[in-house]
């Protein structure tokens, strides 16, 4: 057992255990596990079966005390950057290289490889102590020589020990169930901390000891158990147990309790642990974070190898000049040329190259040694500000943003695509049945739709305090139950929402969610009276007609079909019944286990002992409730003062609403377990899925409620009829190909062997028996089916997702048959899956319609607004769903994601032909309407008029795409379904369909697999290379997710899946806004601000002792310190750039969500072009001849010394660099400040210190005293002064001309920032604010003109510039140059329209309605004619006459709608001005585009 | 609906992300704390750069810069100087004969004498440097051959670090001081004589302590055992190469100015930055307040011509400067100044165009918020 130990290293198992595996066994393929008890005994221990099995210790930790610096370094080195700085680090050992003392050129090396290693080892070292923890929890194992279960660590159990486990304990490995105390042997389990699931999940016993009367007795358990290698798959499991007999029992994942997962409402279990430790499935599943590279980090490795070049050629340059310094003196070798230590002369050649080698080192600083640490810290503080971000965190769930991938923060800044999962990503996955057709008859549920309406509201509706809703009498209100449960239901529930505080609100979220998919909202269904009562009038004709033991089937066939439908309802699903008081008491554990495990931490955290004790505890208390339970009444609970919540109360009301409307007899065929005796209203349901549990509750609302289900028995409550146990014969489970499920019983009341099936109305409506419509049954059916199809496709209209509910009778033989080879298909060991299924096909065929569901998945709060804002910002929306075309169009249509406006192409093709063709034409559609048609204009012209972002047509259009032909995106929207979309991804299909889907602007992929859309993300991602981001909450979405360059995991209620295959996860969808807008562009911002600065600031450095080695004979000399060389970047200006690059803002979080079209910035990669390096580097050489040559001249021809003259340099160096980054720097805090302090004073402090250490030591430059002396000269600081401003005068005075002339997006965006609060809110709410450069004719951006026309302006600046303290405080200037412009009383709104040019955004959709059917007619327009009327207005008098004009106050404010500008050429401008009375009025149609074109406009604006 | 297939993942003990700070408490709600600093809502300062809002700072440094480099330059040029070269490359020059037969191992002295006339008196204390040109004192192998220890009379006096090399050892024995800077020892002697208007040379006194820094006298240079007898603590070592005299000789006069505490020494020791320096030479005191040290006149420079520079291409120059209190005369720095002022204020101008012509937008000023 022992000997794994020593290879349970590394979190990655799998190769290592299978080549152990090989090497083991020649029983390859299956495991065999024997009771450990066998071998105990008699020093048997050699012989156990066992041994070669993991222990159940467990070791995630990466290193040992001993092998930490080995491996560590090891790993290390795989970094290229490492293995170069160790290369430099060496080089200089080389006695003719070494430029540095070796020792010293070792330290940036060994700081970064410890800084590293502490990183890791801690890592480590936390891993070791959660290990520990978890290796050392307790549990009971059977011992031998005790005979009986003795507790031991979680790390002493083996394969083959019997395990008994009690309520509420945590398993400690994959064991295989043989016992529960459990009447039914059922043991149920949480695997919340495995998948995070919250619902509890049924395991059996397996069969074979099904039957055991007595206890189970491990002495006498002597079965061998043969099984399936350890595997990480959470859903299988196979194998089967031969008995001493040699009888054989499958064993099936329904048998095997996973480590990890908590036993629930069982009292004891006792099982065999088949797999422990790391073979486990749950450590299998173990995988470590992800590793990505984002694309800013391989823009920026590739300018680091262009660093590389740049320091090759500089060293190069250096070698040749040495080699002809030392070949002009011939062999008259001056006294300052030493020769080599060995007296040897060195012939030029000789030396260039060994000074190649010494320029490396002395130029190492040059590529960014601490940039990759830096980014690193940098990205973790990145990380855990969007982690404290408020706006992320979701009160409801308790849960925040997470981050799992660490080093991708700065993608999130670049995203182009996004692609999402819509069922739980948009909506919120809370499944409300709305409505249903029974037998061809439509039941519209108004009264339910009124209650959800209530629901909705009450979402909207502010702080309106109704603490009554408690208070109010509800007995009372019973007469008319219906409206009765309406106003209750809505009350109770406004109280539940809003009377307590906040923390009593997310209490009783809490609360809410220990039952999967359980909130009020689903589970109060007000059900259609008609319907009721055709369910009540049925039901009691069955009772009748059981009473006087007629067939059922002379029941009317509507009535029939209707008491099936909801017998369907209930009984087909796999929704497990908990009894109330077990939820009750899973509460208190849960209050604790918020949410689901997502780290060992946490693991751990919830698995302390204090903890485990807790949990027994309230294990024990739970027959208490259970006692309470069976005498308990109505009146009782609703006395009791429980109300430690008001989720709680809500139940009680419920229950005494139950008692008072169920008019349920004794029931005939009571089963008499007496477990299940409790009031309905008290049964919660725990569902895999929403929609299960949705409509379980809608059939309890008819009275049709599910008490129970047991493994091979379903029992049903009706009215009338009682309790009804439906022996279950088989249930074939949901799966997406078949689209379906199934079950198998037997009708007690018919005793009829029925099937009933629940689907996609797609399938379904397949399977549906062909009618034979010679008799009039036939023909009802007919006319069923057809109803229903028209309901089903009126359902999806409405966004409802449906669900079709048939049946089918099967006679004894038809069954036997199907049955043996079902029997078959179960058995089978390989390929049983695949058996089943067509085993499942063989059964599902000619259904009988029962009906159809319609349930609604509401849209997630904020979804439509998200989508809007993100789509301003540029960005690419497809959504990817599984549910059918119709609903996903609704859903489409009501989160905004598809305009009614626009127009929409549907590709639904039958054949990849017809699909090409499809494709074929609707390219020829798009391009005929939207490129022909404007021929004569410039394709430039035309981007603007149709993209939808008409920012940066040309630019952010033609750039993001990499193919040559420019791509616009029309307003269309394209649907296409899953078959057409396999079709579509064919490889000779792809092209054109992606040609199709990228020039429209909203594309919606109905019916799609799991793998299609992973299939789409990869093509977009790998065709159009561009940056993707796939969002989803469930399983079917973690292909997409893993696929995307950033993925993004809901933390719904599906699961943890898709979040741990993600790499941020969040609460909501709508969070996406924030973290795209505002942290991705920040994080985008930040970081490439600060790459570039790292590379300008090295470069810069660098070349200060390049200009030098032109006057030291190209010697490799440096005049700068090598301990300030080597120590500069690491500390000196080390710290400045890590806050500024954390820290910085470049616009604020409210202005970029409000603003999204801010967001292009970081997807056309402005922030760091590649240009942009260069530029950098040009200003760092530019800077760096400054830093230079101005100490060079100041000190010609003096005294000087060496370093005396080279500390001044570096001095001016460290003060040009930091003042730079000022510069670059957007936001000033008090960090700010004080890191640029810090690193000055350090960098003295250490200089001073450093000068006056040792007046020997730090040979060569011995800079004893030296700093000392300089502070004493005046001429230091005099160079202080003046070598900064003029190293800085270009690039500020560059920064200052593109602030005015040329201002980008981002930089109006800060200009927004500054105004005040109020005066930018109601700028921004009122929209698009339009323009931008002055100078440039491109199409403005946004722009905040000065509105104020020339004549006021002018007179007004004059009399303020008067006073230069108004100049100061301009912030209220704005408001005051207003006022005196306005020279009246001053409306703000009316202010504001003076000074921007505002365009509202309701009416910018204006021109593309205009526009996109008739372009040509648009496009062309008479610009004489405007022209001509510009020019009328432009009359010289008449502009300072329209000055004055607009300054006289209006009575109202007039919103001017001002479309953008055409880039060049055509301008064209379409102006709506909408007064009070809300009137669009055209104006003017197009006019020519010239610099002057602003003021025109403001003339014009004016004017009117 | 159902999930068709697990891809669960358990996550492992790495912390995901800054889960770490999470706060470890139990019931704890892990809603982030509403602070400044956690919510990144630090008060700031955020400037906007455009020509409205810098172009205050352009006038400023303008205004502040142009009356420095004035100050500055009239500064520098109150600064007398005086410069003769004395090399000996053209055949007229006086010392040509030395220069062209000189080389290192030349045993006897070769004197040579240079007149030249002061047109301006020298009033205050005045510096008498010599300057080397092209001589590339900063070469990376020359600036690290020398031994600071065996300078500051360590251990290592016989035993001279490694660095020295191949400076280090003469004939097996250790050289002091070791390495290519003391070898390269410049050894010229420099005399100046006021020619009176009668014709007599009167030797003007040139005081030859206080050229070094403080420190390197008494810190960094020290003679080994003490400095009782310089011949004793130097035994068992050797001279440079190129010298004539070993090191205990360099000032028989004044034991405080022997060994390696000899100024000159010290002085050339610490190297020069750039190939074309000078370096302290003597110091001429002013005697009186009333007559200036050097008064204007003829003089003449006698110098005992040793070393030779020619071979590099080199030249030697004597320098006559007073000093300010910003050192030797260089009205770079003024111009300098002048000039970044001047550009400053031109740009200011620029801007204030630019803002008066295109930014119409409504600058505020930066207001920290």
């Amino acid at each position: 057992m022992e000997r794994r130990s020593s290879e349970d290293t590394g979190t990655v198992k799998a190769p290592e255990s299978r080549r152990q595996r090989k090497k083991r066994s020649k029983e390859n393929k299956t495991r065999t596990v024997h009771a450990n008890l066998l071998y105990d005994a008699a020093n048997k221990g050699e012989e156990n079966p066992n041994r070669h099995y993991a222990n159940n210790k467990i070791k995630t930790t990466k290193y040992t005390v001993l092998s930490f610096l080995p491996k560590n370094l090891f790993e290390q080195f795989h970094r290229f950057a490492n293995v170069y700085f160790v290369f430099i680090a060496l080089l200089n050992f080389v006695p003719v290289v070494n430029a540095f003392q070796p020792e010293l050129a070792l330290a940036p090396v060994v700081f970064i490889l410890s800084v590293t290693a502490i990183k890791d080892l801690w890592e480590d070292y936390r891993r070791h102590r959660s290990d520990k923890e978890i290796n050392h929890m307790d549990c009971l194992v059977f011992s031998r020589a005790e005979r009986r279960y003795v507790e031991k660590y979680w790390k002493e159990v083996r394969v083959g020990d019997f395990i008994r486990l009690r309520c509420n304990e945590i398993l400690p490995a994959d064991v295989l169930l043989l016992s529960s105390s459990d009447p039914d042997r059922l043991c149920h389990i949480e695997t919340a901390t495995l998948d995070g699931e919250t619902n509890l999940k049924q395991r059996q016993v397996v069969r074979s000891f099904f039957d055991l009367d007595c206890e189970f007795d491990p002495l006498k358990y002597n079965s061998v158990i043969e099984c399936e290698k350890p595997n990480n798959d959470l859903n299988r499991f196979r194998g089967y147990i031969i008995h001493r007999s040699g009888r054989r029992d499958a064993l099936y994942k329904e048998n095997l309790l996973l480590r990890g997962c908590t036993i629930r409402n069982t009292e004891e279990a006792v099982g065999i642990v088949i797999y422990a430790g790391h073979e486990t499935k749950a450590m299998l599943n173990n995988n470590g974070p992800r590793y990505k590279r984002s694309k800013l980090e391989r823009q920026m490795n590739v300018d680091v190898f262009w660093c590389v070049i740049i320091l090759l050629v500089l060293c190069l340059f250096a070698a040749v000049g040495h080699g002809l310094w030392m070949f002009q003196y011939g062999d008259k070798r001056p006294v300052f040329d030493v020769l080599s230590p060995e007296g040897t002369d060195l012939s030029p050649i000789m030396s260039a190259i060994y000074l190649f080698l010494t320029m490396i080192i002395v130029f190492q600083v040059l590529i960014p040694i601490s940039l990759f640490v830096s980014i690193e810290i940098v990205k973790i503080c990145q990380v855990y500000f969007i982690h404290q971000d408020m706006d992320l965190y979701d009160e409801e769930t308790d849960s925040h943003l997470q981050c799992r991938a660490l080093n991708i923060t700065e993608d999130l800044g670049q995203m182009q695509y996004i692609f999402s999962d819509k069922t739980g990503t948009l909506t919120e996955n809370k499944m409300v049945f709305r409505r249903c057709t029974v037998a061809g008859v439509e039941y519209s549920h108004d009264a339910n739709a009124k209650r959800l309406a209530m629901y909705q509201e009450m979402d909207s509706e502010e702080e309106e305090c109704t603490s009554h809703g408690s208070t109010l009498p509800r007995r009372d209100s019973v007469t008319s139950h219906q409206s009765a449960r309406v106003v209750l239901r809505s009350q109770s529930t406004k109280s539940h929402r809003r009377t307590g505080s906040r923390a009593e609100a997310k209490r009783a979220s809490i609360l809410s969610k220990h039952t999967a998919f359980s909130s009020p909202m689903e589970k109060d269904i007000t059900p259609d009276p008609q319907l009721l009562d055709k369910v009540n009038d049925c039901s009691s004709q069955m009772d009748f007609m059981r009473f006087h033991s007629q067939p059922m089937s002379q029941l009317p066939s509507d009535l029939s079909d209707t008491i099936d439908f909801f017998i369907a309802l209930t009984i087909c699903n796999t929704v497990v019944v908990s009894s109330p008081d077990q939820p009750r008491h899973k509460v208190r554990m849960r209050f604790e286990l918020k949410s689901p495990v997502k780290t060992i931490e946490d693991f751990i955290k919830r698995f302390t002992p204090s903890r485990l004790t807790s949990g027994s505890n309230s294990s024990s208390s739970s027959s208490l409730i259970t006692n309470r339970s069976s005498n308990k009444g109505c009146s009782s609970l609703l006395s009791s003062p429980s109300a430690e919540s008001t989720l709680t109360k809500l139940h009680e009301e419920r229950s005494c609403g139950g008692l008072e409307n169920a008019f349920s007899p004794v029931p005939p065929c009571y089963d008499g377990k007496a477990s299940w005796n409790i009031e309905e209203g008290e049964l919660r349901y725990e569902a895999e899925s929403p929609d299960e549990a949705a409509l379980v509750y809608a059939a309890r609302a008819y009275k049709c409620s599910l008490v129970g289900r047991l493994p091979d028995q379903v029992t049903v409550e009706l009215p009338h009829l009682g309790k009804l146990s439906f022996e279950l014969l088989h249930t074939l489970g949901f799966d997406s190909t078949r689209k379906r499920m199934s079950v198998v019983v037997r009708h007690p009341l018919t005793d009829q062997i029925t099937v009933y099936t629940k689907g996609a109305d797609s399938v379904i409506m397949d399977l549906i028996k062909p009618p034979n419509t010679g008799n009039s049954k036939g023909k009802r059916q007919k006319k069923i089916v057809c109803r229903t199809q028209n309901y089903l496709n009126l359902y999806a209209a409405d966004g409802l997702r449906t669900l079709c509910i048939a049946k089918k009778i099967l006679s004894q033989e038809e069954y036997a048959c199907w049955l043996q080879r079902h029997l078959e298909a179960e058995t089978a060991i390989q390929g049983r899956e695949e058996l089943l299924f067509e085993s499942a096909l063989r059964l599902e065929t000619n259904l009988q319609l029962l009906g159809a569901t319609g349930i609604e998945d509401r849209l997630q709060d904020g979804v439509p607004e998200t989508i809007a804002s993100l789509r301003k910002a540029g960005l690419q929306i497809w959504v990817l769903t599984g549910d059918k075309q119709e609903t996903a169009v609704n859903i489409a249509y009501a989160c905004k994601l598809l305009d009614p406006e626009e127009e929409i192409l549907t590709l639904n093709a039958d054949s990849q032909e017809a699909c090409a063709l499809l494709l074929e034409e609707s390219l020829h559609y798009i391009q005929a309407k939207f490129l022909c048609s404007s021929a004569d204009q410039t394709t430039k012209a035309f981007h603007s008029s149709f993209a939808p972002f008409d920012l940066y047509p040309s630019s952010s259009l033609s750039s993001s795409s990499s193919h040559a032909a420019p791509f616009l995106v029309h307003r269309l929207g394209l649907v296409i379904d899953g078959r057409t979309l396999a079709y579509a991804l064919d490889k000779s299909l792809e092209d054109r369909f992606l040609a199709v889907a990228r020039s429209c602007r909203s594309v919606l992929c109905c019916r799609s697999t799991p793998l299609q859309k992973s299939m789409v993300v990869k093509l977009v991602r790998n065709k159009l290379k561009v940056m993707t981001l796939a969002i989803g909450d469930g399983a079917n979405d973690v292909s997409m997710i893993q696929v995307a360059d950033v993925g993004v995991g809901i933390s719904g209620q599906e699961g943890m899946q898709a979040v741990m295959a993600s790499d941020f996860a969040l609460p909501r969808f709508r969070y996406l806004q924030k973290l795209l807008l505002v942290h991705g562009h920040w994080c985008y911002s930040r970081l490439a601000n600060m790459i570039l600065y790292f590379f300008y600031k090295n470069a810069m450095f660098v070349a200060l002792i390049f200009w030098f080695q032109f006057y030291c004979g190209f010697s490799g000399s440096a005049m700068i310190d090598q301990w300030y060389l080597i120590f500069f970047n690491l500390m000196f200006s080390a710290f400045p750039q890590l806050i500024t690059g954390t820290l910085d803002k470049d616009v604020s979080a409210e202005t970029l969500q409000q603003l999204p079209q801010l967001y292009v910035n970081g997807q056309n990669s402005e922030e760091y072009k590649p240009y942009m390096f260069w530029m950098n580097m040009i200003d760092a050489f530019y800077q760096s001849l400054i830093c230079f040559f101005i100490p060079y001249f100041a000190y010609a021809d003096s005294d000087v010394d060496l370093f005396t003259w080279g500390t001044p340099i570096t001095t001016l160096a460290l003060f040009t660099i930091l003042l730079h980054l000022g510069i670059e720097t957007k936001t000033w805090t008090w960090m700010n400040w004080l890191s640029i302090a810090f690193s000055i004073a350090l960098f003295f402090t250490v200089a001073l210190c450093y000068n006056a250490s040792c007046p020997t030591c730090y040979s060569p430059s011995n800079p004893y005293w030296t700093m000392q002396r300089l502070l004493k000269d005046p001429l230091f600081y005099l160079l202080c002064v003046i070598t900064p401003v003029a190293a800085l005068l270009p690039r500020y005075f560059y920064r200052a001309c593109q602030g005015t002339l040329f201002p980008s997006p981002v930089q109006v965006g800060r200009q927004l920032d500054k105004l005040p609060a109020d005066t930018r809110r109601n700028i921004l709410s009122l929209s698009r604010v339009k323009v931008g450069s002055p100078l440039s004719p491109k199409p403005p951006f946004l722009s905040l003109s000065k509105a104020s026309p020339k004549g006021c302006n002018k007179n007004d600046q004059r009399s303020i510039t008067g006073s230069k303290t108004l100049e100061a405080t301009q912030g209220h200037a704005d408001e005051e140059k207003g006022r005196s412009c306005l020279s009246g009383p001053t409306d703000s709104e009316m202010h504001l329209s003076d000074l921007y040019t505002l365009v509202p955004s309701d009416i910018d959709t204006l021109p593309y309605t205009k526009d996109a059917p008739q372009p040509a007619e648009e496009l062309q327009p008479p610009s004489t004619k405007v022209s001509e009327c510009l020019d009328k207005t432009l009359e010289p008098s008449d502009v300072s006459l329209s000055g004055w004009i607009t300054s006289t106050p209006l009575p109202t404010p007039a919103d001017s709608v001002q479309l953008n500008l055409l880039p060049d050429g055509a301008p064209q401008c379409v102006r709506y001005t909408r007064n009070s009375e809300e009137r669009l009025k055209p104006d003017h149609a197009v006019h020519p585009a010239h610099r002057t074109e602003q003021e025109v406009e403001q003339q014009l604006h004016t004017k009117l | 609906m159902m999930a068709s297939s697990y891809n669960a993942k358990e996550e492992d003990g790495h912390p995901s992300g800054a889960s770490g700070h999470g706060g470890p408490g139990v019931v704890k709600s892990k809603k982030p704390d509403n602070t400044a600093f956690k919510q990144q809502r630090l008060p700031a300062w955020q400037p906007i750069l455009t020509a409205g809002t810098v172009l205050p700072a352009f006038f400023v440094i303008g205004l502040i810069f142009i009356p420095i480099g004035i100050g500055l330059y009239v500064t520098s040029n109150n600064i007398k100087e005086f410069e003769i070269d004395y090399t000996g490359v053209n055949m007229d020059s006086p010392c040509y004969t030395c220069a062209k037969n000189f080389s290192w191992n030349n045993t006897t002295p070769c004197t040579c004498s240079v007149d030249f006339t002061l047109k301006q008196p020298f009033e205050s204390n005045v510096f008498m440097y010599y300057g080397l040109s092209n001589f590339y004192q900063n070469h990376r192998r020359y600036v690290k051959s020398r031994d600071d220890s065996q300078l500051n009379g360590g251990r290592s006096l016989t035993d001279p670090s490694k660095e020295c090399e191949p400076y280090r050892k003469n004939d097996e024995l250790p050289i002091a001081p070791c390495g290519a800077i003391a070898n390269s020892l410049f050894n010229d002697t420099l005399e100046l004589f006021h020619i009176d208007s009668n014709g007599s040379r009167n030797a003007i006194p040139l005081v030859k302590k206080g050229i070094a820094w403080w420190t390197d006298k008494h810190v960094k240079f020290r003679n080994p055992g003490g400095n009782s007898n310089l011949t004793q603590a130097f035994l068992g070592t050797t001279k440079p190469v190129n010298w004539r005299k070993p090191v205990y000789e360099l000032d028989p006069s004044d034991p405080e100015n022997n060994g390696f505490i000899n100024e000159d020494f010290i002085v050339w020791m610490r190297t020069a930055a750039l190939p074309t320096f000078r370096k302290l030479y003597r110091i001429i005191q002013k005697k009186s307040s009333t007559t200036p040290t050097l008064p204007s006149g003829k003089y003449t420079l006698d110098i005992i011509y040793n070393y030779p520079v020619l071979s590099f291409d080199g030249r030697k120059r004597m320098i006559l400067s007073t000093i300010s209190w910003m050192g030797g005369k260089n009205p770079f720095l003024g111009i300098a100044y002048i000039t970044v002022g001047s550009i400053c204020f031109f740009l200011g101008v620029v801007l204030l165009i630019i803002h008066h012509k295109y930014d119409t937008r409504n600058n505020s000023a930066d207001i920290p918020n």
